[in-house]
């Protein structure tokens, strides 16, 4: 059996107790910790569709949530409550525009595809900005949030924490279906050597597209959730620098591993917030920190857990 | 609109492009030789500007604090390069993104710590300070002026280093194929210390300049790195010259753009629909230009021979 199964089974039957032991030791407010690390790992999980196994850096990743929170959110505040009609605006908004960007994006590959995502995500962010009618550079309170059909499920107050749970491990599994079909296995032919994918008559580019369409859906589901946790959106949800954050719980966690995405959100949101509350400038470690992870320790974190299958470089 | 306007946009817009010239000149050269992801270029432009601050703060003299800048800026890219950036050319661009993503971090939380995360201005000294006529309606700022002669300047004088000189064939050559020119017997190590240091330099050379225009913050070179990126997408990696034209291109669209769009749009639409869409399209209009670039030559105005 797939060992990768048998850790992420372990982390989610730990994420599912964590309600009822945390409130116990006197800890309650750490479940709302949980809930940011696990609406990261969400997003991370499909940035490593991109870049652990499709081989596609994007240094704009994050505008795909903020995308998703203001579809939510635009929608909230013209009367739409249902979350699953909120879903669906979603995924359209992030869909759309990841087709229409990637289409674009994907002419290119490597170093210029970087720079293209980083584009469009700032477009996004300067876009999100201009919106006077919902808050602009400030951002957005919502007073009224999502409801399922008029019930507080997916609320704090009720179930926020398992629906969220539930949305992880759905991706968790989504994801772990997609590497293990035919689909997967040729966008990471296509990442090793796309020359040879394409001679063998798969449109490269085409696996691509989908691959960063299903991405960028996913992160906008993040968004949207994000949007019930903090009750509040703003365009920089969408910077790069929250891109670049992604980027680190991916490789943090080992690249094309889920559970890597899981632990490397749980890391980059505990150090967040342990340093923090040491000290004002916790970005002064944070910073160095990443070098010397990427000088010295490779691989991730998951490959503590984990030894690597022949999983191969990506450049 | 009048003339004088216009005129003073386009000034406006050429003085912005040779700043942005000068951050992506570095930039295209370290992405061109290298095929190095450095993201902390626009971080170095931040550190020109700070020390330019410094040091006028500290000996009181403007000529005497760019000199010292420039110095501190070059020997700064060379400690990075040696400390850093040097274990990393052979790394995946993944790895080259996180650790230069993490010395970002690093330098503007800095930058924040010590000298405060309030915006700082430096004044210019008096025989800069002023403004002259250049036709009878329109006043210009002899800085402003100063600072495109110096873009030109130094756009030459990179032209033709890289294109007669001994080191400028070999910055070309270890562009297209590194380990034949290692294999001659050059020290490509050195090559690549050199570019690096004269990138670094260039982009502190941009902030110093910058410093006075602009105000000075921590962070404030994350969104001209982005630019620069524009920039050297749509003049081609690798390529200083197609840096060039881009710069201009990208400055002019962007200052122009911000300042006419509003108008433009008031003409076709109700004015208070302008007012909103207005500024969202003039920052944006570089993006599409690089979308449309992108379409239409993927591989930038003007390419690098033989970088892939």
């Amino acid at each position: 059996m797939d060992r990768s199964l048998v850790v992420g089974g372990v982390i989610f039957v730990l994420l599912l107790a964590m309600p009822v032991v945390l409130p116990l030791i006197g800890q309650g407010y750490l479940t709302g910790l949980l809930i940011k690390a696990m609406l990261l790992a969400i997003a991370a999980i499909s940035l490593d569709l991109l870049i652990g196994h499709g081989g596609m850096v994007s240094l704009g990743h994050a505008a795909f949530i903020a995308l998703g929170a203001y579809a939510a959110a635009i929608g909230l505040e013209i009367g739409i409550e249902n979350i699953l009609i909120l879903l669906l605006l979603t995924l359209a908004l992030t869909g759309f525009v990841a087709l229409v960007t990637g289409t674009l994006a994907l002419r290119t590959s490597g170093l210029y595809f970087l720079m293209i995502t980083l584009a469009f995500g700032q477009m996004a962010f300067f876009t999100l900005s201009s919106l006077a009618a919902y808050g602009g550079d400030d951002g957005l309170t919502l007073w009224t949030l999502a409801t399922l059909f008029g019930s507080d499920i997916v609320q704090k107050g009720g179930g926020l924490y398992f629906v969220v749970l539930a949305t992880l491990i759905a991706t968790w599994w989504g994801v772990f279906r997609i590497s293990q079909s035919r689909f997967g296995r040729v966008l990471r032919a296509a990442r090793d050597n796309p020359e040879r994918t394409e001679v063998m008559g798969y449109s490269v580019k085409r696996y691509r597209l989908i691959a960063y369409v299903i991405a960028a859906m996913i992160a906008g589901v993040s968004g949207l959730l994000l949007v019930q946790h903090a009750e509040f959106v703003s365009p920089a949800l969408g910077t790069w620098q929250r891109s670049g954050d992604l980027i680190v719980v991916v490789v943090l966690g080992g690249l094309a591993t889920r559970n890597g995405a899981i632990l490397g959100a749980l890391f980059l949101v505990i150090v967040e917030e342990v340093l923090g509350s040491f000290m004002h400038e916790w970005r002064l470690i944070y910073g160095p920190l990443l070098v010397v992870m990427v000088l010295f320790a490779k691989g991730g974190l998951s490959d503590l857990l984990v030894p690597k299958r022949s999983n191969g470089p990506v450049t | 609109m009048s003339t004088t306007l216009f005129l003073i946009l386009c000034l406006n817009g050429l003085q912005y492009g040779m700043l942005l010239f000068l951050i992506s000149a570095g930039l295209t050269l370290v992405f061109g030789v290298m095929g190095f992801v450095n993201l902390a270029h626009g971080v170095q432009y931040m550190v020109g500007a700070y020390l330019l601050f410094a040091f006028s703060a500290l000996t009181g003299n403007f000529l005497l604090a760019v000199v010292l800048s420039l110095i501190a800026a070059l020997v700064f890219g060379l400690v990075l390069e040696y400390v850093i950036f040097r274990h990393l050319y052979t790394r995946s661009h993944l790895d080259q993104v996180l650790a230069t993503f993490g010395i970002i971090i690093f330098l503007n939380e800095l930058a924040k710590v010590v000298f405060g995360p309030a915006t700082l201005t430096i004044s210019l000294p008096e025989f800069l300070a002023g403004s002259i006529q250049l036709t009878e309606q329109l006043r210009y700022p002899i800085y402003r002026l100063v600072t495109i002669g110096v873009g030109i300047f130094v756009a030459l004088a990179l032209f033709f280093t890289v294109s007669y000189t001994r080191i400028g064939m070999l910055i070309r050559a270890g562009a297209t194929t590194p380990e034949m020119v290692s294999a001659l017997g050059v020290n490509i190590q050195r090559l690549f210390m050199i570019v690096f240091g004269v990138g670094a330099m260039l982009a502190g050379f941009a902030g110093v300049i910058a410093a006075p225009i602009y105000a000075i913050e921590p962070g404030m070179g994350d969104n001209m790195l982005i630019v620069a990126f524009v920039v050297i997408i749509i003049g081609g990696i690798g390529s200083v010259g197609g840096a060039f034209i881009a710069a201009l291109l990208v400055g002019l669209i962007d200052t122009l753009g911000r300042s006419l769009a509003t108008d433009i749009l008031s003409t076709l639409f109700n004015p208070s629909f302008a007012n909103q869409i207005g500024p969202a399209l003039a920052s944006m209009l570089i993006y599409v230009l690089m979308a449309g670039i992108l379409i239409f030559r993927p591989s930038g105005l003007l390419p690098a021979k033989g970088v892939a």
